[in-house]
């Protein structure tokens, strides 16, 4: 999978040129960037400790000059890495020196909303919460909502199978959208799904989601809204026990009330969220909130029921929003919890797993011991409803060795939630971050038929390679890794 | 090689071996086989080939875990049995897949991705989906996915293996994310024609209202809803409409998923028709069920199968010559050059000796 295209120094710069010369052709003026200093913006994703200069950045703005390009890429074997807004948290848009990124960003248009049949087809640039900001006046929404709504692009939510808050009750964004454009390495547009609710043939919608731009370049995106709830509660339970609060979560599940979000944090971030703003969350060990949302009558019933459950299970606090500022309030703190934990340390990282919730307590407490073993402190929020934690791992990259060891204790707290019946990624994507993991959780056999999907679409490997699926020679050294324990044997590939 | 129904000595038992080495046969004789659950759905596609590999004794309930909202089953195991287990702690799958039949299996509902009225507003099988585990045609044993709600680990193989008709693999169990059943439910009726109805299931679509399903069937629209009892309460009286006693209620709409109102038989072919739900009645003779708040039409109908196809492609959907149509040509909407040959390279990914279900969904899959 990896290019033959040697890359030193002069070898690259011709291939610059001659890759511009044939480019400036086909893309408006302003649209193709070569110089160092307008690269640079473009080195890395939301994973900013891996960096790497792109060949060069092509910024189209229709799907005819997507097609051109990955033409051009194709006939001259260059790899291409699409790039949304950036901010995958797994290094999924990292460039590469040799290859083209295709910054798909200026392709933001809301192209036309479908009341009736509550659908809006939109280009891929467009950024999340636009689209609900752009269908509000008829009343409809647009459901996933990851906490990077501002900014993230829909493209790349599509790529990265993005997942929010409210997932729980409406799914993630492969159960929000209709149908994709998508152009091919060799320049072919292909449409997937349809405007009703299944279309023919295979699902390859669904394999799109979550491809980490490795099949295709998405160039246009059909996505389903909703009508807006008239109404949300939340009710917020502080427990001296985290394994209490957990219980707690598993008891609203099994009650049969399906909430519209439904998260937890521990003390470190509790005292992070105090420090950062005034949102007064009861000091404690750990901390449920649970939003309803629907009719006026429904959320009553059920908010109570709720609040109730929050107390049985030993809640020694529980708040319940009772005006629209209420809520937000209650929430703001969790919607802060990221920046709030970043004044906690000059660094961060976030970690991803996704385990059965009953193994909740049992994890925890795992990455409590991984987390004294490394030395770096752990601070938790997680999505507690489907599973899906955030360690977020505290270090310092100016320390010497800090930043291979927060790696080392992501590696292992990834490796428990695999053992734990889980998975490395709930929904940040592989990328190139957790790409050694990958051999944990996957056989060879399933990597192999991984690698024949890939193929199925790119047979040559040029869309985003290196990223998402190992090679099997690369997990075989991880092995390897492990038994000459410390050895980082991949010096071509950059670290932290 | 003969047909072969594998059979276990219980309602639990795991034949991932004996099914692998008779993959593994099929690959050495360059034998395709017909991959069966309990046959129910037998009828759907186009004519089976191959050597029949029964499935149906592969089978029972591996985990289940009410809190966690996920089951794992074999492929084998009887939808009925699953519906029933869940139903003792008060949870179901919301897709509500149509059985057509004694004995219809998991693996079956997962191959065809049937979904029943609550589609429309819960999810269809694919949405459920978390994991599989199959055997691919290289006769090895695999596992996507897993058993939690959010996994991007992997291209989504196992969603992928929903509606493929066992073209892409053989399915040895499968992992779904089940629901709690809602508080309550009531049904509503109305009494208006096809394009009132359809008007009036777009309106409601659009307000965030308790219904799990919405149908339209011979000049009366059917409402369902869903939720806790004040909930539900509240809808009613601001819907209006006549209330369906219980029993009434869930007989027609168990009737409707299992295709057994009168207007599902007849001469013809019945026809599935899925369209934008927005759509009006569609120009074709005959008159439609509608399902999936207009999302989905069936129609019994003689009419040449190339104006049905161009109806539904025109409203930005496809159709399905779903039971009497001519089984040796297109059964499924015809899709053009480039999707078929990326669909060709996909089987081949899965499946490079063409070895299951061959010409089952496609002539050339
Ligand atoms: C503070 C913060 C909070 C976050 N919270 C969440 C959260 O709650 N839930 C969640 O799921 N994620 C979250 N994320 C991660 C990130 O926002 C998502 O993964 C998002 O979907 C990435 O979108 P993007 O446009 O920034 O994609 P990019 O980062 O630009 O790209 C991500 C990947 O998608 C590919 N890609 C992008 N666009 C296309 C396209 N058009 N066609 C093909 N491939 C493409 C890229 O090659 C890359 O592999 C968070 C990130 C941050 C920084």
């Amino acid at each position: 999978m990896t290019s033959t295209v040697d890359t030193s120094k002069p070898d690259l710069d011709q291939r610059r040129a001659e890759l511009a010369n044939r480019l400036d052709h086909l893309l408006p003026a302003g649209t193709l960037l070569t110089h160092a200093e307008e690269l640079r913006p473009f080195e890395c994703d939301a994973l900013s400790a891996y960096r790497r200069q792109p060949l060069m950045v092509a910024m189209p703005k229709t799907v005819t000059e997507v097609q051109a390009v990955l033409r051009t890429c194709h006939d001259m074997d260059v790899p291409v890495v699409a790039r949304g807004a950036g901010t995958g948290l797994s290094g999924g848009a990292l460039p590469l020196e040799q290859g083209v990124l295709l910054n798909l960003s200026r392709m933001d248009q809301v192209l036309e909303v479908d009341v009736p049949n509550r659908l809006a087809r939109v280009q891929p640039g467009v950024r999340n919460l636009h689209i609900s900001d752009h269908v509000a006046r008829h009343g409809l929404y647009y459901a996933p909502d990851p906490s990077s709504q501002i900014a993230c692009s829909i493209g790349g939510n599509v790529a990265e199978n993005a997942g929010g808050v409210h997932c729980l009750k409406y799914g993630l964004t492969v159960h929000n959208v209709a149908s994709v454009a998508v152009v091919t390495i060799d320049g072919e547009l292909i449409r997937l799904g349809g405007a009703g609710l299944d279309a023919s043939g295979y699902d390859l919608l669904a394999l799109i989601h979550g491809s980490e731009g490795l099949l295709a370049v998405i160039v246009e995106i059909t996505v389903r809204l909703l009508p807006k709830p008239v109404h949300a509660q939340v009710a917020v339970g502080a427990f001296t026990r985290v394994d209490e609060a957990g219980d707690a979560v598993a008891s609203i599940i099994a009650s049969g009330i399906l909430p519209a979000g439904l998260e937890m944090m521990d003390r470190g971030c509790i005292e992070a969220v105090n420090a950062f703003l005034d949102v007064g969350y009861p000091d404690c060990a750990g901390l449920v909130l649970c939003e309803l949302d629907g009719t006026e009558a429904e959320v009553k019933s059920q908010i109570e029921a709720v609040s109730q459950i929050l107390r049985d299970s030993g809640a020694t606090e529980v708040t319940v929003s009772r005006t629209e500022e209420e809520r937000l309030k209650l929430w703001s703190g969790r919607k802060a919890a990221f920046p709030a934990v970043g004044r906690l340390a000059p660094d961060y990282y976030c970690m991803d797993g996704t385990i059965p919730r009953r193994h909740l307590a049992r994890v925890l407490n795992e990455i409590k011991i991984l987390s004294e073993r490394y030395g770096l402190s752990v601070v938790n929020v997680f999505h507690a409803g489907d599973g899906n934690m955030h360690p977020l791992i505290l270090y310092d990259a100016n320390m010497e060795g800090e930043l291979e060891r927060a790696e080392k204790l992501g590696g292992k707290i990834l490796e428990a939630c695999v053992e734990a019946g889980g998975t490395i990624t709930g929904e940040h994507g592989v990328g190139i971050e957790k790409i050694d993991q990958m051999c944990v959780q996957f056989s060879t056999i399933e990597l192999q038929q991984f690698h024949d999907l890939k193929a199925a679409f790119d047979p040559r490997g040029l869309l985003n390679p290196g990223k998402a699926v190992p090679t099997l020679a690369r997990c075989a050294e991880f092995g390897a890794m492990h038994v000459h324990g410390g050895q980082l044997p991949f010096p071509d590939l950059e670290r932290f | 090689m003969p047909d072969l129904e594998l059979v276990g000595n219980h309602s639990d038992t795991d034949l991932t071996e004996p099914l692998q080495s008779a993959v593994c046969s099929a690959i050495a004789e360059r034998q395709s086989l017909e991959i069966i659950g309990s046959g129910s759905k037998r009828f759907l596609g186009r004519e089976p080939s191959g050597v029949r590999l029964g499935l149906a004794g592969h089978r029972g309930i591996i985990r289940y875990e009410p809190s966690e909202l996920v089951l794992t089953a074999r492929s084998g195991t009887p939808v009925d049995e699953i519906e029933s287990e869940l139903a003792r702690h008060g949870q179901m799958m919301a897709f509500e897949p149509p059985r057509f039949g004694k004995g219809a299996t998991l693996g079956g509902t997962m191959a065809c991705n049937l979904s029943g009225p609550r589609r429309a507003f819960a999810g269809a099988t694919r949405d459920f989906v978390l994991g599989t585990r199959l055997i691919n045609g290289k006769g090895e044993v695999a596992r996507f996915g897993g058993e939690v709600m959010k996994n991007v680990a992997g291209y989504d193989v196992s969603r992928l293996m929903a509606g493929a008709m066992g073209t892409l693999g053989l399915l040895l169990d499968v992992s779904l994310k089940v629901l709690p059943f809602p508080a309550i439910e009531r049904s509503l009726i109305f009494e208006l024609d096809e394009q009132g109805a359809l008007l009036r299931m777009t309106r409601y679509a659009g307000r965030p209202l308790p219904i799990s399903a919405a149908a339209w069937c011979a000049g009366v629209m059917y409402l369902r809803l869903s939720g806790s009892e004040s909930g539900v309460a509240a809808a009613c009286s601001d819907l209006g409409g006549d209330e369906l006693p219980c029993d009434a209620a869930s007989a027609f709409w168990d009737a409707l998923r299992e295709q057994q109102l009168t207007a599902f038989s007849g001469d013809g072919v019945l026809w599935r028709l899925s369209v934008p739900p927005a759509t009006g009645p569609l120009s074709l003779d005959g008159e439609a069920i509608i399902d999936w708040g207009g999302a989905l039409r069936w129609l019994r109908t003689d009419v040449d199968p190339v104006r049905i196809r161009q109806v539904a492609d025109e409203a930005g959907g496809h159709a399905v010559a779903f039971r009497d149509g001519d089984r040796s040509g297109s059964i499924f909407q015809p899709m053009d050059k480039a999707l078929t040959q990326l669909h060709r390279r996909v089987k081949d990914a899965l499946d490079p000796h063409g070895l299951f279900n061959p010409g089952r969904m496609y002539a050339e899959l």
